[in-house]
């Protein structure tokens, strides 16, 4: 009657195709698959909704043009009009991770974002190009940064290392967030199934909450996908406009 | 006491967490609900704060999951 359930083992990774290069190991596992998969999706919404653009538009387009204003309204709000030509990067990121949590949902399928190295190199990505174009844009005036205005000599002491850590442990916030939140809704997840599928007819309630379960981590794959975003147009905001 | 056990302690500890990550979440949606009931008209403008607020509130709680995963699989 007892069924062994693994709740973590949902996140192996499978070698689909084997592939050693100089020692490396590049093999094309499952992960690989599904962030494919989710670029061909993503890359297929936005072609297929704007290859023949109506004016009434149509399902496609309108999926297509809703994603596009959701993301350039945030830009334009939290970046200022200053930040319009990261649009394109903004756009890509929000809509490569909604699409890999939305993927992670689909049953027996694989949730990308639960890997802590794929959010990893993400959130590295922010960091070093939000570095970069802060110090591309202002020079050494972007050390004004971790200088807070109006604030006493001594009290800088204390403020302008806790300015610097803070800057310096964003790529680790913003990658852990989003693969803690994935990471502990699946294993959430199959916890209540191992619950339901272990104590017979009383298995009733744990489904019903896993039913539940599963609305909250839909909400919480978009959730996590627009916060990953807007820290993003944040983090962007403070290398253009410093404060 | 030995290892094994102790990393259990441990990661049971890690999630006191928890207890932050839920008065934080109760805070967020307080302050919505109380915000909303001042001003009806105010709530398509503040209840995306309030799901960014949820949603970082939330991710702290997982950072002690992080650690007690940290403690129970990587050590």
């Amino acid at each position: 009657m007892a069924i062994e359930i693994q709740p973590l083992e949902q996140f192996k990774i499978d070698r689909l195709i084997p592939l050693h290069i100089g020692g490396i190991d590049v093999s094309y596992t499952n992960a690989a698959l599904l962030m494919t998969v989710a670029v061909a999706l993503v890359t297929a919404l936005v072609v297929i909704g704007t290859r023949r653009q109506a004016l009434v538009p149509g399902r496609w387009q309108s999926l297509a043009e809703m994603s596009y204003e959701f993301v350039a309204d945030m830009v334009e709000t939290n970046v200022g009009h200053d930040g319009w030509q990261f649009f394109p990067f903004v756009f890509t990121l929000f809509m490569f991770i909604l699409f890999a949590n939305f993927l992670g949902m689909v049953p027996y399928s694989y949730a990308v974002t639960s890997q802590i190295v794929v959010t990893f190199a993400l959130a590295a990505v922010v960091f070093i190009g939000v570095t970069i174009v802060g110090i591309v844009r202002h020079g050494f005036h972007f050390l004004r940064l971790f200088v807070p205005q109006g604030v006493p000599v001594v009290l800088l002491l204390i403020l302008v290392p806790i300015e610097l850590l803070s800057y310096c442990i964003r790529p680790f916030t913003l990658s852990i967030r989003l693969f803690a939140n994935i990471l502990a809704g699946h294993t959430m997840l199959a916890i209540f199934g191992g619950f339901a599928a272990s104590i017979g007819l009383f298995g009733i309630f744990p489904l019903g909450i896993n039913i539940l379960l599963v609305a909250l981590e839909v909400l919480v794959a978009a959730l996590q996908a627009y916060v990953f975003a807007i820290l993003t147009c944040l983090y962007l905001s403070d290398a253009i406009n410093l404060h | 006491m030995d290892l094994s056990s102790a990393k259990m302690i441990g990661a049971g500890l890690a999630c006191i967490a928890l207890v932050g990550a839920g008065i934080g979440i109760g805070n967020v949606f307080s302050a919505l609900i109380n915000s909303v009931a001042r001003n009806p008209a105010a709530q398509g403008q503040v209840q995306p704060f309030a799901f960014l607020g949820f949603a970082l509130a939330e991710a702290t709680g997982l950072f002690g999951l992080a650690i007690a995963f940290l403690i129970l699989f990587v050590f």
